[in-house]
């Protein structure tokens, strides 16, 4: 694992660019935050087909809608809180019930979010979206993957929804890697217990989490899950069946999001124990990222007590965090 | 526009309103008054203005229509049909299960719904969107937009009147069903709208205000927005229509019951023989 000095919507940027010298039907739009979000060289690249609509997110997403009726492919980019709470019944009814083709993207992830605090903190989005019927809902985990999935959700007929991390991750995977909607990537092999991991920050944890099980002698599979839905399901059982233990791991709350998907999963085969990490019913807050991570327990050390409790049968442990709203 | 082409259209108009209340008639229920307040507009675009192919409804060249307001769908199935976009037996479907024509506008279920539409306040910005594919492709079709004017209580309305305006969608012409009433009574006294047509203006449109029920006054303010939108830099239209809500039925003309109301088959048979 090397760090990568490029940021997350840098290679966003560039891969747009790419896609779109290839397809002339990919439009940007932007609310206002084309800063934040990094688009500015597909604005350099295509004036013509880049829009920044200001502070109005219900109507880019309404405007992409009709882009979409006519052919376009609209790649509509904003932050997670106000692509999903502000503009949810917009993205539902004129693009996805429509059956039109718009490609949401939520930055600022949950608590990367960080010093712009509650207000804009997403941990919710990922539960929002994942009840809309029909759509893919999507969390690259470093530069290659957003590069292979943002292709992927271009080559898609359908609404998509996805959460980019915006500053620079700890690159995971080799340039030329190949995903797919709804693969999830299988990082590490282990027969005790299997870490199911969304996103950057989660899958960084999750890996550190397999490291500490390993020096107890607890080997862990690590799950990227990459697609929160169609979850991929043949890989997380297959997983899950061989290990009989389960933790997910989410910058997000539990309820709704990977966490929910994979209990559901599990509850109806009956595969295998679950515990999770994620948010525990509660808003966000500032402070920093590191600081946010220590204060909702989105750590390997947890995802290392969990599984361990998971694995001795202590679930003491396991319940003493978990909800049940 | 002559005496007689002026009639001609009153005639599709009448028919348009026959088939409207004979289709929500003979389910029972339905939007009945604020789908009869635009048939004078329907009748003009889809008879004067509106370059479409009833044989090739997805013609790429073809003006566009955003029935923003989509609860009033009945009346565009009953133009659409008359027009031979589909079967004049699918209006007897009108919100029965499994049907092609469902209480609200659907571009997956009929042939000539260019948009998805019943949560207010949404299909002027996709309209927006379609005028903006437009001019990138460079064809020359115009999009057409209705929207109502308690539907202009949304807030995403005005963002859009400030994005069209913004990119000079200059071949988006929109129109405001002003029956002055909303479901629980009328606009004044909900949310009152103002001065609307002077709110579209000081929005940035080109902005109007005609008798919606005046064919010869609706086609001259569409008319004039053409003619606009061939200058450079022009202006999206907004035509504010003075209309009625549930005009030419007596048993629910002017009356605000009529958002959304029951009523037997007899009575719209009634209502159409009324019609003359």
């Amino acid at each position: 694992m090397t760090t990568q000095k490029k940021e997350m919507r840098a290679v966003y940027a560039e891969t747009l660019v790419e896609l779109a010298k290839d397809d002339d039907s990919i439009v940007v739009l932007e609310a206002d935050l084309m800063k934040a979000s990094g688009t500015g060289p597909f604005l350099a690249a295509f004036p013509d087909r880049c829009f920044n609509l200001g502070v109005a997110e219900a109507n880019m997403v309404g405007v992409a809608a009709g882009l979409s009726s006519e052919g376009k492919i609209p790649f509509a980019t904003t932050f997670g809180c106000f692509a999903s709470r502000r503009a949810f019944d917009q993205f539902f009814v004129s693009c996805a019930y429509a059956r039109l083709n718009v490609k949401l993207i939520g930055t600022d992830p949950g608590v990367s979010a960080a010093l712009n605090g509650g207000t804009h903190m997403p941990f919710e989005d990922l539960a929002l979206m994942r009840s809309v019927p029909g759509i893919a809902v999507i969390e690259p985990s470093d530069a290659a993957s957003l590069h292979g999935l943002l292709g992927a959700m271009a080559r898609r007929k359908g609404s998509v929804y996805m959460r980019l991390h915006r500053k620079a991750v700890p690159d995971l995977y080799p340039a030329d890697e190949r995903f797919e909607i709804g693969k999830a990537k299988l990082l590490r092999k282990g027969d005790r217990v299997v870490i199911v991991a969304l996103g950057p920050l989660m899958v960084g944890e999750a890996l550190k989490a397999a490291d500490a099980l390993a020096a107890e002698g607890i080997s862990a599979s690590v799950i990227d899950a990459l697609t929160l839905k169609p979850l991929d399901t043949e890989m997380i059982l297959t997983e899950a069946r061989r290990c009989g233990a389960v933790v997910t791991a989410e910058n997000h709350q539990i309820i709704g999001g990977l966490g929910s998907a994979v209990a559901e999963l599990l509850a109806e085969t009956g595969v295998a124990r679950l515990a999770r990490v994620g948010i525990q019913d509660e808003f966000g807050e500032v402070g920093t990222q590191d600081y946010l991570m220590d204060r909702f327990r989105l750590r390997a050390e947890r995802i290392v007590e969990l599984a361990k409790g998971l694995v001795t049968g202590d679930t003491h442990t396991v319940n003493e965090g978990a909800i049940h709203g | 526009m002559t005496k007689q082409e002026s009639a001609d259209i009153a005639a599709q108009a009448k028919q348009i309103r026959g088939k409207t209340i004979d289709a929500i008639g003979y389910l029972g229920v339905g939007h009945i008054g604020g789908a009869l307040s635009i048939v004078e507009l329907l009748a003009v675009l889809y008879h004067r203005h509106m370059r479409i192919d009833p044989n090739d409804p997805s013609w790429p060249e073809r003006d566009r229509f955003v029935l923003s307001k989509g609860h009033a769908g009945p009346a565009l199935y009953a133009t659409l049909a008359l027009k031979g976009f589909f079967p004049q037996e699918w209006l007897h479907t009108l919100n029965k299960g499994g049907t092609r024509l469902p209480s609200h506008c659907d571009r997956n279920l009929t042939p000539g719904i260019d948009m998805t539409t019943g949560s207010l306040g949404q299909g002027l910005s996709a309209a927006c969107g379609i005028a903006l594919a437009a001019r990138i492709d460079g064809r020359e079709s115009f999009t057409y937009a209705v929207i109502g004017d308690g539907e202009s209580d949304e807030g995403q309305v005005w963002e859009a009147a400030m994005f069209a305006a913004h990119q000079r969608l200059g071949r988006l012409i929109a129109f405001t069903d002003y029956n002055k009433m909303q479901i629980d009574g009328k606009t004044n006294e909900i949310l009152d709208l103002g001065r609307l047509e002077d709110k579209w203006a000081a929005f940035g449109w080109e902005s109007a205000r005609v008798d919606g029920h005046d064919i010869e006054a609706i086609d001259a303010a569409i008319g004039a927005a053409k003619v606009r939108a061939d200058t450079a830099g022009a202006r999206p239209t907004m035509i504010v229509l003075d209309t009625v809500k549930g005009k030419g039925a007596a048993f629910c003309e002017g009356s605000v019951g009529s958002h959304n109301m029951a009523f037997d088959y007899a009575t719209a048979l009634n209502a159409i023989a009324e019609l003359g």
